[in-house]
């Protein structure tokens, strides 16, 4: 169970539970749709940008735990941010999943850093990534990204 | 009583029968391991492993065309495994039990031998709801390339197929029927025997997918009148590598081969290759021959504790299991409650499958979450997975016992 906890973290649990930022938007400038086809982990992610700067974001979709909380934490993370931080903290999220994130990124990633524990369980690193994989997949215009196949331009 | 419970132990020793699978004594993050995702792939008795390593120490060699010793003790045993799965399916010769890569490929060969030579557009083949995505797709490209009529009979609430549905998709343009025997997404037991009837009423020849029923049930295909039959080693306690596909002599021998290459011909010139007769007509190339050996040994294996004995454990473990995760309030079962083989698919409150697959696996509980290659079947309950424990005979009560404080692990961290 301890081990347990130490991945389902109570904030975990609660945006899981209570989402933010979820729902589609109407008016949007970046759009983007997220799909695991091994899971069936299948998120929209919807941006209002203007001047550079992430004035809107929300998710709708349908997932497990980790990937629910991961992309309504990075909502509330990157709203207000510029696009060039969005990318910055897109960056450091991958590198904690990979274990590679130095002391800067850690401390730049600050609450995000609750995720760092699904970087022990190689088979649930992919639902924590595809909303940050989507975000950038919305930023760079594609219509939409898979963890699976030539849609994953992350892969490996 | 029939003849074959006279000859059965009155009781079996469960327990030593669990020591045959040496896999099974061992800890997955520091818990016992409770291996319940045996419909995704069985465990191999030690049995089996032996037979594997005498085969690959003493007398490994390639089958059918050698002239020395090895290869024809090779062939001998590949031969005895062809015959064991027709004892086993109670086909009525060996040259009708063919073996492939999987039962992917039988499905397919059958696509294409059948399909490809005999069907025409407009003609209708009939699948069901809850079919493998294995039976769904090959006949998808079939509809592609020739126009044939994709018809899908529905499932219901409970899932089971609904007969009088069934009935009435299958008409006088029904050319093919491919049906599951047992589904993997809900272990339902599908009326196959009734099914094929319908089928033959028009004329049309019936593909079953044995997959989940071939570890559990004892079968006769000529009972069912299946006109082919596809199975799976590696779900029956022998190797990944090989699949049975049985078919009727008539309707082998009208078929073309899916396959070309050495040991499915009689002579070959540059201007015309004579096929071999069936079954070889159907194994092109060095078939999977370990594969192919170890389960003559499974199917020996499965035999010596006896079927109906095979069947009557597990029914009696997953009733065992349901009695047991019916007392907790977030448990859903998905399927049927009888009728069906020993596969548990549910959910926990509104809690994803695979949240609770990696806590399940956290108490060294390993179950199977997602959509089990039946999307549809899914999209049908109106959910994207499930979680799904699929018990064999050589689990036991503290398996299942596992799997039921594990689910209270679930509950508990999600207040569901």
């Amino acid at each position: 169970m301890t081990d347990l906890r130490n991945l389902y973290q109570e904030v975990i649990l609660e945006h899981n539970k209570k989402p933010r930022n979820f729902g589609p938007l109407e008016e949007f400038t970046h759009e983007a749709h997220g799909y695991n086809p091994l899971c069936g982990d299948d998120y929209h992610i919807y941006m209002v940008v203007e001047d550079d700067v992430v004035k809107k974001v929300t998710f709708d979709g349908t997932g497990c735990a980790i990937s629910k909380a991961a992309a309504s934490m990075m909502t509330t993370k990157i709203k207000g941010k510029s696009v060039e931080e969005a990318e910055q903290y897109i960056a450091e999220f991958r590198a904690m999943m990979a274990d590679e994130l130095d002391d800067d990124g850690q401390e730049h990633l600050g609450h995000l850093k609750v995720f760092a524990g699904v970087a022990q369980l190689p088979n649930r690193i992919k639902c924590a990534v595809l909303p940050w994989h989507t975000l950038n997949a919305a930023i760079h215009g594609n219509d939409g990204t898979s963890t699976e196949g030539e849609a994953d331009e992350w892969d490996g | 009583m029939s003849a074959q419970s006279l000859e059965t132990p009155a009781k079996i020793d469960w327990d030593a029968i669990r020591r045959d699978f040496p896999i099974l004594d061992q800890e997955v993050h520091g818990k016992p391991l409770a291996y319940l995702d045996n419909a995704a792939s069985s465990q191999m008795p030690q049995q089996v492993i032996d037979r594997i390593v005498e085969y690959q120490t003493t007398f490994h060699s390639n089958i059918h065309r050698g002239v020395h010793a090895l290869s024809q003790k090779a062939t001998d045993a590949f031969e005895e495994t062809r015959s064991l799965v027709r004892q086993f399916l109670n086909a009525r010769e060996d040259a009708e039990c063919i073996f492939t890569r999987g039962a992917t490929e039988g499905i397919n060969a059958v696509m294409h031998g059948y399909g490809r030579k005999f069907l025409k557009a407009g003609d209708e083949v009939v699948i069901t709801h809850m079919e493998h995505h294995s039976n769904i797709v090959p006949w998808q490209m079939l509809r592609d390339e020739k126009g044939i009529v994709l018809k899908v009979v529905p499932m219901t609430d409970d899932g089971r197929l609904d007969l009088e549905a069934f009935q009435e998709a299958i008409t006088d343009k029904t050319k093919f029927v491919s049906c599951i025997h047992v589904s993997n997404a809900l272990g339902t037991i599908n009326p196959i025997k009734e099914i094929a009837a319908m089928a033959h009423a028009v004329g049309a020849p019936i593909l079953m997918d044995g997959c989940q029923a071939a570890p559990h049930l004892t079968l006769d295909v000529q009972d069912l009148d299946a006109d082919f039959y596809v199975a799976s080693a590696h779900k029956m306690c022998a190797s990944t590598g090989v699949g049975i596909f049985y078919g009727k002599r008539e309707m082998l021998e009208k078929m073309d081969p899916f396959l070309g290459g050495g040991d499915m011909i009689l002579s070959v010139s540059f201007d015309e290759t004579v096929y071999n007769v069936i079954p070889h007509k159907f194994e092109a190339g060095t078939p999977p021959i370990m594969p192919v050996i170890a389960l003559g040994a499974a199917i020996k294996y499965l035999t010596a504790i006896g079927r109906d004995n095979i069947a009557r454990r597990e029914d009696e473990l997953l009733a065992y299991a349901m009695e047991k995760l019916d007392t907790i309030d977030a448990f859903k079962l998905y399927g049927p409650r009888d009728t069906k083989t020993s596969v548990i698919s549910f959910g926990i409150g509104d809690v994803h499958p695979h949240d609770i697959g990696t806590i399940l696996d956290t108490a060294g509980v390993a179950v199977r979450a997602g959509h089990h290659c039946t999307q549809p079947l899914m999209k049908r309950l109106g959910i994207p997975a499930t979680a799904r424990a699929s018990i064999a005979f050589y689990n036991n009560t503290d398996d299942i016992d596992a799997l039921v404080g594990a689910i209270n692990d679930v509950t508990e961290i999600f207040g569901a």
